[in-house]
């Protein structure tokens, strides 16, 4: 406790040794530095390394996204991780990172340590990520498939149908149609529309 | 079925010819040729240590438009693309367009009614399990040319009307 009190007097206390213009702009490179290292620490946890790196993620969601067109495709154009599961948007993705935190806890006492175990939550976990995107409007498939931008004459009649009455007038998004496009389903009893 | 099996035995019968012929020649220690006998398997005539350069993969047909069947009975084949359309277990992705009560949300035409039967032609809610496997008969088109010829003739032509 006194220790804690004394530091605290030193911080209450003005500089003695050090000029104002070096604390500023000491300061400023520090902050500078500091943030720099916090979003490559962040960006760190966005990559397809950093999500593999558990078996639970390995062995099986990335497995199952490795056989979808978001993997692998004609023109070479990758969804990773991240880029679906994680905000683009600079608050949202804290508050993500910050809801990341339960996923830390799943892995040291091992929720989904088995596949068995990570079978009997995917319903759960499927809809979890199902509400969010309902939530967001399908946020982060817009990030790369802007409605603006979609040719329907380069559709199919069938897609051309659905996205031009349903999805046009925002009646449904994409979450709603597109379940299952990245990873297998669960089982999908009681879902809407199936 | 009964053509197909008549070629089996002739195929078979020939083998047998040849083997015994391959044996005559062999107790006569006259050389046989190499692959003189050589019956082309599905590998091709490729050697065992080379590998087969492998076709060109075909573009699925995707224009939804309804194609004519060749005889009453035969399933409807697919028109468009159902590529990681999940029929298993869990989920059967072609039944949330086809299915009774989703036809009216996707105009898509509702699986035939034998599929709602059981076998004794009682009538479920769901679609039967037997009938579950879609792609057990109904598949997706190639737009390509036919790798063997077809000899099929429409029913009509045989009995001689609407030629």
């Amino acid at each position: 406790m006194g220790t804690i009190k004394k530091y605290l007097r030193v911080l209450r206390k003005p500089s003695v040794h050090y000029s104002l213009g070096f604390l500023t702009l000491g300061g400023f490179i520090a902050g500078i530095i500091f943030w720099g290292a916090f979003n490559t620490a962040l960006e760190a946890t966005n990559t397809e390394a950093f999500c593999t790196g558990c078996h639970e993620m390995r062995d099986n969601v990335y497995a199952e996204l490795k056989t979808t067109i978001h993997f692998s495709n004609r023109s070479g154009v990758r969804a990773k991780c991240s880029d679906c599961h994680v905000p683009h948007n600079w608050t949202d993705k804290i508050a993500r990172k910050m809801q990341a935190s339960k996923e830390v806890w799943g892995k040291i006492f091992g929720t989904i340590d088995t596949r068995e175990k990570f079978e009997a939550n995917r319903r759960r976990l499927a809809e979890n990520e199902w509400r969010r995107l309902k939530a967001n409007d399908s946020l982060e498939c817009r990030n790369c498939h802007n409605f603006e931008y979609m040719d329907f004459t380069r559709q199919s009649k069938r897609a051309m149908d659905q996205h031009s009455t349903a999805l046009a007038s925002g009646e449904k998004t994409c979450i709603d149609c597109h379940k299952g496009i990245a990873h297998h389903l669960p089982d999908m009893k009681g879902v809407e529309g199936w | 079925m009964a053509k197909l099996i008549k070629t089996l035995m002739v195929k078979k019968a020939i083998l047998a010819m040849a083997a015994s012929v391959a044996l005559v020649m062999s107790m006569l220690a006259a050389p046989v040729m190499a692959g003189e006998t050589y019956i082309s398997t599905l590998r091709g005539e490729v050697d065992l240590n080379k590998e087969e350069t492998a076709p060109m993969m075909g573009k699925v047909m995707n224009e939804d438009i309804k194609r004519k069947r060749d005889y009453p009975m035969a399933p409807p084949t697919i028109p468009h693309k159902v590529d990681n359309y999940p029929v298993n277990k869990n989920a059967n992705k072609c039944m949330s367009c086809h299915a009774r009560d989703r036809t009216e949300d996707s105009q898509a035409p509702m699986v035939s009614v034998t599929h709602y039967m059981n076998r004794d032609g009682n009538f479920l809610a769901e679609i039967s399990p037997r009938r579950y496997f879609c792609n057990q008969c109904h598949v997706v088109q190639l737009d390509s040319k036919p790798l063997v010829e077809n000899e099929f003739q429409d029913v009509y032509k045989i009995i001689g009307e609407k030629k």
